[in-house]
């Protein structure tokens, strides 16, 4: 208290008002990307606390008098970018005593001081859903996070009980990443078996839940698996899918079809040669662009056209950077790598925000520049398409969290002498 | 004399597809890399070689040349350092061939003997631009072999520039993860020493009169030879300031030339880099910051270059995905992150030439060198730009 008295003084000392979290901040003379619309030219945005409360053209809106007035003049912003597949953090997932593990949960894995998260804000990146690795059929929940600073998990999550709410998705894996000796399947028929048997398994103990109909002495025992299995099945949990090949990701629509999941495909690297059977399932696919085909089978058939592709095809395409695959820092480069080879620029941009969004399930909350939405939002220098564009700020709920122009933050940017101390390698191959 | 008519024939039919192999290329600008880019810029191209290159306005067309016409024209693309072909791009057993483990110090492997030259990857690498590969050994033994330099587009037969450039040596975790000796950076260094000095003194003994004491022929020492007389350039594949001081103490020590590879530390010691006048083939901006490389940084490039380092760029070996990078879009980060525009063209073109000793013949758009022409659609560093046409030893090998 005796400290905000001093500020309070100190601000009245040098001329300036004092911000609290009711105060306005407003954006000025910026290019505005709000996704849901095109964008507007020396647009104002207004943000109150962790909320965009207002945004429009500079000749539309009237800027209130106390309120704090950022100049932001010939850049360009764009909602906080959003990350539908990384492997920052630090994490884990399920160990190789088994191909499936849906109790596994990576949020009790993640380290929330990891120098990978500066990485992320760095990029521009305000949501991030962490994945365990693809080494398993299901390796684990994975978790939705904000990048805020934070020393532990509980000030990233976007949920609010770890027990009881639904903090993630569901990582599922098909193709030779889950491939292993036994218990892990041989072969892609038996990955599909072992997946197919257990979710019927889930299936007979929902009923047997719903028979029971709060009879506790009707109830089966209280089993994490199957619970997990059951939001699934209920749709509140969404199944983030690895998968390459087209046949792999035919089973993925088949799986999904038979089960009524509700599932995103993840890499679909082969996802043009059937991206009309792709569509027409409904089925979103967040996808990544390396700078090459290869470096596993899978692979050989990436194309840069994919996103081109999809989109085409009617198919909803979100990017994300599998980090440390790519780089966090680089992830407008995804977008512009799709519109590169084709996809629309409004396409692309959104393939980093809104789709995304739609693919965590958060549509109503981030991905946008809306009135009513989270101030998530990052300032670039320029044109979000050119290689010559920095990231001058991230800011994650009203709040700086990447500032281009402090040192401390700038290093993460380019990297140098210790700066990154605890990135490990992320390994995707099973059997290990 | 049937034989001397087919020849007469064969010659004529080459005469007829010279004459055919005629091409103008307009370019809004020309980069020629031999002094100022031209506005509104020809390239004229006859047969396989560089007829004249200037200014629309000063250059009349010959009505018999197919004209290709494009925003940006720049010589081909030019990876100073790559192990595609040898490395390819599905990453099973027997396509990867840049790596020997038997034996810590294998100078003698050539890259040429594992060369693949249909290899996916290599034809990939043409359709964006890169026209010219110094590729071969891998990273990860003490020496793990040579390198050679080569078309990646037109005739293979007229494909190979050198057969036989540099030897790979490598310091550090790559290699003392590889072998139980060296297992260490030290002993790595105590290894390559020794070696040098098998070499002097094998030699030594070759060059005695005496028939009778001279030592049976051995190619890895004679390979070694060949770096210490500087026919073949050492190519020292290091990250660390560590490895990178270890390194120049060794060519000190043994006077050989050499160049580094990776140095993701050299910012650590640009004042002893420049004064041992070494170029540096920077590792891929984008390398990921694990392991040795820890500590890489986006403005390494930049840095160097204001020291007055010569620095160009590579795609490196990539052990999973993505299988090869690409070498000017891992120059691209480095001119978003200081380098100057015209520097980071010059790295990925006439310097890479010159530090390979094949400027005479790449790496410019210049009269009577070889016919590699790249035209883009825009700033070929910007991320939304296009290769649409690319042309080597003065044929159309991809048209967009």
């Amino acid at each position: 208290m005796q400290k905000l008295w001093m500020l309070a003084v100190l601000a009245v000392l040098c001329g300036n008002p004092v911000f609290t979290d009711d105060t306005l901040t407003v954006f000025t003379g910026a290019n505005l990307y709000p996704i849901v619309s095109d964008p507007i030219e020396d647009g104002v945005l207004i943000i109150q606390g962790s909320t965009i409360v207002e945004i429009g053209s500079a000749n539309s809106i009237t800027i209130p008098p106390d309120a704090r007035v950022i100049d932001v003049s010939g850049k360009v912003i764009l909602p906080g970018l959003i990350d539908t597949h990384s492997h920052i953090g630090r994490g884990d997932g399920g160990d190789r005593s088994a191909p499936t593990h849906p109790d596994v949960r990576i949020l009790d894995a993640i380290d929330a001081m990891s120098d990978s998260f500066m990485r992320a804000r760095a990029g521009g990146i305000t949501t991030v859903n962490v994945m365990p690795g693809s080494g398993h059929l299901m390796s684990g929940q994975t978790v939705y996070l904000k990048t805020r600073h934070a020393r532990t998990i509980y000030d990233m999550l976007l949920c609010d009980d770890v027990n009881s709410d639904i903090c993630g998705g569901l990582k599922m894996a098909n193709g030779t990443n889950p491939i292993g000796n036994p218990p892990f399947p041989q072969t892609r028929a038996r990955a599909a078996a072992i997946v197919r048997q257990l979710y019927i398994q889930a299936q007979e103990y929902r009923d047997k839940v719903k028979t029971a109909n709060g009879n506790p002495e009707k109830m089966p025992s209280r089993n994490l698996q199957m619970e997990t299995l059951i939001e699934v099945l209920d749709g509140k949990r969404i199944v983030h899918h690895h998968t390459h090949r087209h046949d792999d990701i035919m089973t993925v629509l088949r799986l999904a079809d038979e089960f009524g999941f509700k599932v995103v495909l993840h890499h679909v690297s082969e996802g043009w040669k059937v991206a009309e059977e792709i569509a027409e399932a409904n089925i979103p696919a967040s996808i990544i662009l390396v700078d090459s085909p290869g470096g596993k089978l899978e692979a050989v058939n990436l194309i840069y056209e994919n996103g081109h592709d999809l989109e085409k095809a009617g198919v909803d395409v979100a990017f994300h950077t599998d980090d440390p695959i790519t780089d966090s820092r680089l992830f407008l480069r995804q977008a512009a790598i799709g519109a590169r080879s084709g996809m629309s620029k409004e396409k692309a941009l959104e393939g980093l925000t809104l789709a995304g969004a739609r693919m965590l399930g958060m549509e109503d909350r981030i991905g946008s520049l809306e009135k009513g939405k989270d101030a998530d939002l990052v300032i670039l220098s320029s044109d979000p398409f050119s290689v010559y564009t920095h990231i001058e700020q991230t800011w994650v709920d009203g709040k700086v969290v990447y500032d281009r122009a402090d040192p401390e933050h700038y290093k993460y940017a380019v990297g140098g002498y210790q700066v990154y101390r605890t990135l490990h390698h992320h390994i995707h191959g099973g059997g290990q | 004399m049937r034989i001397v008519s087919i020849l007469l024939i064969v010659t004529l039919a080459a005469g007829l597809s010279l004459v055919h192999a005629q091409i103008a290329v307009r370019g809004d600008i020309v980069y020629t890399m031999n002094g100022d880019p031209i506005e509104d810029g020809v390239v004229l191209l006859n047969g396989k070689i560089i007829e004249r290159v200037g200014p629309a306005n000063e250059i009349a067309i010959p009505d018999n040349y197919t004209v290709y016409k494009g925003a940006v024209v720049t010589p081909g693309i030019i990876d100073a350092r790559s192990v595609v072909g040898l490395a390819g791009m599905f990453n099973y057993d027997h396509d990867q061939d840049q790596l020997e483990l038997s034996n810590p110090v294998q100078p003698e492997l050539r890259a040429i003997d594992a060369y693949n030259p249909r290899e996916e990857l290599i034809d990939f690498l043409l359709g964006l631009g890169v026209t010219t590969l110094h590729t071969g050994h891998a990273p990860g033994a003490l020496v793990s072999g040579q390198t050679m330099i080569v078309k990646t587009g037109g005739k293979y037969s007229e494909a190979v520039i050198d057969s036989s450039k540099m030897v790979v040596f490598t310091l550090g975790p790559r290699v003392t993860s590889n072998f139980s000796s060296p297992g260490t950076r030290s002993k790595s260094i105590a290894m390559l020493r020794s070696e040098f000095m098998k070499a002097q003194e094998y030699r030594q003994r070759q060059n005695n009169s005496d028939a009778g004491t001279k030592p049976a022929r051995d190619i890895k020492l004679e390979t070694l030879f060949h770096v210490l007389e500087g026919r073949l350039t050492a190519l020292f594949s290091v990250h660390t300031a560590t490895e990178i001081m270890a390194t120049l103490r060794l060519a000190d020590e043994f006077g050989f030339p050499f160049v580094l590879a990776g140095a993701s530390e050299a910012y650590l010691v640009i004042d002893e880099l420049k004064e041992s006048n070494v170029p540096v083939i920077i590792h891929p901006t984008m390398i990921r910051t694990f392991g040795e490389a820890q500590n890489a940084s986006f403005e390494t490039a930049s840095k160097l270059h204001d020291a007055g380092i010569s620095v160009v760029f590579q795609s490196g070996y990539e052990s999973y995905v993505p299988k090869t990078r690409v070498v000017h879009y891992e120059a691209a980060i480095a001119v978003a992150n200081g380098l100057p525009f015209e520097q980071g063209l010059a790295s990925v073109t006439i310097d890479s030439a010159r530090l390979l000793g094949i400027d005479d013949r790449v790496g410019s758009l210049a009269n009577g060198k070889d016919a590699d022409v790249v035209i883009f659609s825009g700033d070929p560093f910007e991320y939304l730009t296009n290769v649409e046409l690319v042309i080597v030893n003065g044929e159309v090998v991809k048209e967009k």
